[in-house]
């Protein structure tokens, strides 16, 4: 009896919490869809735009897609990401889109498996994890579904996807530290503020740097990583400075950690930006970074494109028209912003 | 003669009592570290006057380093104390708690625009909504813990997994940026006063908590029902409502603590702020000598814990140790603290120290 009302009371928070994603705006479903995804719910935090209420209306035609994502909230990139994803998979463009959010590879995989049930055409992945996924995919490729990377690769066979779209993070960094030898700066001792060790963009990162101090002469004051984490990163530049070890140079690998250095610089009276005594690099773009870079305050900015929507959209209608992919892998253009150059159309568009 | 034996008795008994009290710990952590520090760097001890880029004058070194940004967690360790004591668990939510107070704050500070130019309201409103939003937050842990008798660290634990989501939504998942420059002085330095704020801010609250626990029976009450539950409702009390109260005045330090956070940087990110600051609070509490199964405390303790715990991160920064291995250095503390708190181990050291003292008074004989 009482597993029966306890049912009863799990059917009918999973109806209201689909309900209450459909109505409301991108914020507040986000934070429910993480938050079903903490409980760990069998189900993955499923989230309906379309489907369910509006399914019998739906006709034939449109191409039904599953996407899966990491969380929004984990970064503004991935907020950035999530809303492109929504604008361009809506109904008006023909598409009847199912989202999934999860930042747990298993949760993931049960969410792939439901989607792959509902018999969606395409499966859009932004893996959470890179291994665990063959045996899932396999089942989607015997369903007929095609299958999508975007942002992050996965470790299964090629023939298991039909496109991989990704950032070349090595190339971010190789661009960056490009522009910074642009500088002909007469020495450079550089604070390095490292990503998460091990993620992809920091590896790239992280790795273009590390040439460069080989072959360069490049000299790293400290490399540190203060996992994305604004509060660490300056922590970490407030003990170089405390330890009044000269440095000219702070790359770090997002906006988030090149600003938490910027206030302990501030603190110390060190002036940066466009000019001064110390240059402040960041990535990811994010909008108010590049008003920074506007302002003059710090000098360059590398992007991470999460504008992936166009580039899937046009693969699908590629697909849709019996036409072949040529390439498996696709990398994004991205773009390096310095101090000196930027224009307001510039952050206005790349902005997230 | 007679006169001088007596002194030394009673530098001798004054050590003792010293030794046995619980705030021998974290001064003798805190010593350790200071001669480590010695020893390999002085300089690790000098403090410069210099000026900051908005032309003030600020102290700064190693040491200010320590008292700026130890504050947040002397605030928490206050709170954190005080629910240890009456339920003998911890609340494992505070960086959840503050990621929240800190939105509610940049929420009320910024109104609906998230870039605005000015204030959309005094700061101190935004504070108050703050401490309000944090005490209810607070509240339903203690409602969870002592009215459900749910274990602290599982009743916790909801608002530990929600909390981040939860202070995204508050703010519509953007970022707000405060550009005013008046709520920077609560992270940074008031213009003219040379110390940070933070350390100022952490002296009132503890402040306050001393007068409260002079004046009020709050300690006796939480220790009383932290040692027997039981017997101190048989002599009137109403344990419950001690409990209860205890995670309200822990909300209100993790205001206190997020308006500094949130200063520090005008901004916030949800799923980093305050990250694994519970961990070091908890740490904190065990550092200050209290039994972290409840009862007995020792608040000064606690407190000096938590700068031990900034004093041994920013050593451990000094000397360029991986940041990511910091927690690794954090748990052979824990395990220290932990072994030499087991009762068995006690009985041995004091065994070890009776055996000095014959050793020694045989010795004088001789």
């Amino acid at each position: 009896m009482k597993k029966k009302i306890l049912a009863a009371v799990m059917a009918a928070t999973m109806v209201f919490s689909l309900v209450a994603c459909g109505s409301s705006d991108a914020g507040s479903s986000a934070a429910t869809g993480s938050a079903n995804a903490a409980t760990g719910s069998a189900n993955a935090a499923t989230e309906s735009a379309s489907a369910g209420t509006t399914s019998s209306s739906s006709s034939g035609d449109m191409i039904k897609v599953g996407i899966i994502n990491n969380d929004p909230n984990e970064s503004g990139y991935r907020t950035a990401n999530d809303k492109d994803m929504k604008n361009t998979f809506t109904e008006a463009n023909g598409y009847e889109a199912s989202f999934a959010y999860s930042l747990k590879n298993d949760e993931q995989i049960t969410a792939a498996q439901k989607f792959i049930q509902d018999g969606v055409d395409y499966l859009l992945l932004s893996a959470a994890d890179t291994a665990g996924w063959d045996s899932v995919l396999k089942d989607a490729q015997d369903a007929g579904i095609r299958v999508i990377l975007f942002d992050r690769t996965i470790d299964a066979d090629e023939s298991l996807y039909e496109a991989s779209i990704v950032s070349d993070m090595a190339k971010e960094g190789q661009t960056a530290v490009d522009w910074l030898k642009s500088q002909n700066l007469s020495e450079y001792n550089i604070i390095h503020l490292q990503g998460v060790m091990g993620s992809a963009a920091q590896q790239g990162r992280t790795g273009a740097l590390d040439d460069a101090a080989a072959n360069d002469g490049f000299n790293l004051v400290t490399q540190q990583t203060a996992e994305w984490n604004a509060e660490k990163a300056q922590q970490i530049v407030q003990s170089v400075i405390d330890a009044g070890t000269p440095f000219n140079v702070i790359y770090a690998e997002n906006d988030d950690m090149a600003k938490g250095a910027v206030a302990a610089l501030d603190k110390a009276n060190i002036s940066h930006g466009v000019g001064k005594d110390v240059i402040v690099m960041g990535f990811d773009c994010n909008k108010w970074a590049l008003e920074e870079l506007k302002a003059g305050n710090w000098n360059y900015d590398g992007q991470c494109n999460p504008f992936q929507a166009s580039y899937i959209d046009d693969i699908i209608k590629k697909l849709e028209n019996g036409e072949t992919i040529s390439e498996k892998t696709i990398i994004m253009d991205e773009k390096g912003f310095d101090a000196t150059t930027i224009t307001q159309e510039d952050v206005d568009n790349y902005g997230i | 003669m007679s006169n001088e034996k007596k002194v030394e008795k009673g530098n001798k008994n004054f050590l003792s009592g010293l030794f046995r009290q619980q705030i021998f710990i974290p001064i003798a952590a805190l010593i350790i570290l200071a001669v480590f520090n010695l020893i390999a760097d002085p300089s690790f001890f000098k403090i410069t006057l210099g000026y900051n880029s908005a032309g003030d004058p600020v102290l700064s070194g190693y040491l200010m380093t320590i008292l700026d940004y130890g504050s947040e967690l002397a605030i928490l360790a206050i709170g954190m104390t005080l629910v240890t004591a009456a339920s003998g668990g911890q609340d494992i939510s505070v960086g959840a708690a503050i990621a929240i107070a800190g939105s509610v704050i940049l929420r009320v500070l910024c109104g609906t625009n998230s870039r605005p130019d000015t204030l959309q309201a005094p700061i101190i409103v935004a504070f108050l909504v703050a401490c309000v939003v944090a005490m209810l937050f607070g509240a339903f842990n203690g409602a969870l813990v002592a009215y459900f008798k749910i274990q602290p660290m599982v009743a916790t634990l909801i608002l530990y997994t929600a909390g981040r989501s939860i202070a995204a939504w508050i703010n519509n998942n953007e970022l707000p940026i405060v550009s005013d420059p008046t709520f920077s002085y609560f992270g940074g330095f008031i213009p003219g006063i040379p110390i940070p704020t933070p350390f100022f801010i952490a002296a009132v609250c503890v402040l306050v908590i001393f007068l409260v626990l002079k004046f009020t029976t709050l300690g006796l009450y939480t220790q009383s029902v932290g040692i027997n539950e039981n017997s101190s409702k048989l002599n009137g009390l109403n344990p419950t409502f001690i409990k209860f109260l205890t995670f309200v005045i822990l909300g209100l330090c993790v205001a206190v603590a997020a308006l500094i956070k949130v200063s520090r940087l005008s901004s916030i990110n949800y799923s980093v702020i305050a990250k694994d600051i519970e961990m070091d609070a908890i740490l904190a509490v065990a550092l200050g000598g209290n039994s972290l199964s409840g009862g007995k405390f020792n608040m000064a303790a606690s407190i000096l814990g938590a700068y031990v715990i900034q004093f041994l991160t920013t050593t451990l920064y000094k000397f360029d140790v991986q940041s990511d291995a910091l927690p690794a250095y954090k748990a052979v503390v824990v395990i220290l603290l932990v072994v030499l708190s087991t009762p068995k181990v006690r009985e041995w050291l004091s065994a070890f120290g009776k055996k000095l003292k014959q050793g020694k008074a045989v010795k004088e004989v001789g």
